[in-house]
């Protein structure tokens, strides 16, 4: 478990545009550890999102790196929004990034149509994305994201465009998913109670300017689904220490 | 069919009645508006060497069709206006996609695309006669000037308002800009083009009329255009009714491969 994956050293990140600079990420420090669940938490504006987006390389650091435990480890990021293009049906949706990087062939496809089966889209395989509820959405955005069988996992706020009972049910559904494919998982949330449930360590961000306030090892010992440690001693413990530390302050 | 609910077939009915009325409705406008029509000009309550009448339309019609070699005056038109709409189509798509994928190039011409837009055509008229001389060509040119850069615009514009999160989901699987393009750009913009597809088929055909009440010998602007130098209102009035019918015509074969096109 504590065999790192990579290391992001002293990152820092300043946009510019014409009506000046904004330095969302002042030093960032972390170590990410080999299929551990991360969460990463923070007012919000602090630079969670940009954080992603570097990790993922859509962005530059303007100073800092990001640095892998092996070469060639692949990215999957899966975006807020879920991005189904409405053209395409379930399944070649969840190819898009097999057909991009050419690497879809009779082994990769069978791998994807076994992964919509499993959890449970085998029904929706040939229906377009309109005829899905919001949840099976994001599902089918994990799978797109797991198509390319990616080695780390970013989430950016994979669930907060769903109401209470989906989110909940969705969380189960995605942690099992994660487990099951043996992945190491980034995720950034603003549901501290998510963030809890799901992670094995919490990093929580100082607001912007970012920087890293503190990091939580999650230690639940009757550790079992998501929903499940909702109820847990543990939990509400940790729920109020990282309340603290958020700060916020409603003005 | 047989899966589904009372209720729903019942619906489905309902909305199949919805559809003939409409249809019948809109056949009942024309025929209600022929007989009016006809029957002031029998009484005499319009000037019929104003205003026409039905049956001397379809008189008009068939001494032109026996005469005066009708088709070919429509086929011309027809042919005219296709190529215009296949010519703006062709470079309308090809430059939006330059524009789409140059961001330079379409800042530098924005305001130019913009000028030329709203200019009025017809303006140039005179100059494309002096320039490419009294024929098809010219006319065709003329339609372009018309059809082009609105075709350039709307298909562009629908290119740069793509969902960016759809951009931003590509870019996650490292895509290039030409898988950007295939993936994303072209499949998201299929009713864009086809709209524009509409679009450009009126706007051609406006220009090719325009064209030849300007200059030609030939086609249905012509006939308008000599009908009213001799004064013969109902040649004038028998041209539109065809050109009318025409338009419609050519209207309805895009909406065809639009169902195609658009499931
Ligand atoms: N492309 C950009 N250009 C300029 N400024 C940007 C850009 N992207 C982000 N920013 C700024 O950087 C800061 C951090 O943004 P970011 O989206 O990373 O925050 P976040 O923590 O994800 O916020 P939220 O919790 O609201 O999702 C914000 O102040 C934002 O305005
Ligand atoms: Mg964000």
């Amino acid at each position: 478990m504590e065999q790192s994956v990579l290391k992001i050293n002293h990152l820092k990140k300043i946009y510019h545009d014409k009506n000046g600079e904004v330095e969302a990420i002042k030093n960032i420090q972390l170590d990410v550890f080999d299929r551990e669940f991360l969460s990463i938490v923070g007012p919000s504006g602090c630079g969670k999102s940009s954080l992603l987006s570097i990790l993922a390389n859509l962005e530059k650091p303007t100073s800092g790196d990001i640095e892998f435990a092996k070469p060639n480890l692949k990215i999957g990021y899966m975006l807020q929004s879920d991005s189904l293009f409405p053209w395409r049906t379930i399944l070649d949706n969840c190819l898009l990034g097999l057909e991009i990087n050419h690497s879809l062939n009779d082994t990769t496809k069978k791998r994807v149509i076994e992964l919509l089966k499993t959890y449970g889209l085998g029904d929706f395989i040939d229906k377009y994305p309109s005829s899905l509820s919001g949840g099976m959405r994001q599902r089918v955005a994990l799978i797109r994201t797991l198509a390319t069988d990616p080695d780390i996992l970013l989430l950016d706020e994979p669930f907060s465009a769903l109401d209470y009972q989906t989110r909940l049910a969705l969380s189960d559904d995605v942690y099992r998913i994660i487990k099951n494919e043996g992945k190491t998982v980034i995720m950034v949330t603003h549901d501290l109670a998510e963030a809890i449930s799901l992670s094995d360590r919490i990093v929580v961000l100082t607001k912007r300017p970012s920087e890293v306030k503190k990091i939580y090892n999650i230690e639940i010992s009757n550790k079992s689904t998501p929903i499940n440690n909702r109820t847990t001693p543990e939990f509400s413990a940790y729920y109020d220490k990282i309340w603290r530390d958020l700060d916020v302050h409603i003005q | 069919m047989s899966t589904y609910s009372d209720d729903h077939n019942k619906f489905l009915k309902k909305l199949k009645r919805e559809k003939i009325l409409i249809k019948i409705t809109q056949i009942s406008i024309i025929i209600v508006f022929l007989i009016l029509w006809e029957v002031a000009a029998h009484y005499e309550l319009i000037n019929t060497f104003l205003y026409s009448s039905p049956s001397k339309v379809f008189k008009t019609i068939i001494s032109l069709y026996s005469k005066n070699n009708l088709i070919s005056h429509i086929g011309i038109t027809i042919y005219e206006t296709i190529c215009s709409f296949l010519i703006a189509s062709i470079i309308g798509i090809i430059v939006a996609t330059l524009l789409w994928w140059n961001k330079f190039i379409s800042k530098v011409l924005d305001p130019y695309l913009t000028v030329i837009n709203s200019l009025p055509k017809v303006a140039l008229g005179p100059l494309i006669i002096i320039w490419v001389g009294a024929s098809t060509n010219s006319i065709v040119v003329m339609a372009l000037m018309i059809s082009l850069i609105i075709s350039i615009i709307n298909i562009y514009n629908g290119f740069i308002a793509t969902n960016e999160s759809f951009i931003k989901l590509m870019k996650t699987f490292n895509a290039s800009k030409m898988q950007i393009f295939t993936k994303v750009i072209l499949p998201g913009n299929v009713s864009t083009i086809i709209n524009s597809l509409k679009i450009n088929i009126s706007m051609s055909l406006i220009g090719v009329i325009m064209g030849e009440l300007l200059v030609s010998k030939k086609g249905l602007g012509y006939l308008i255009m000599y009908g009213s130098q001799v004064f013969n209102i109902n040649l004038v009035i028998t041209s539109v009714v065809i050109l009318g019918v025409v338009s419609y015509i050519m209207y309805y074969v895009i909406s065809l491969i639009e169902k195609k096109f658009i499931k």
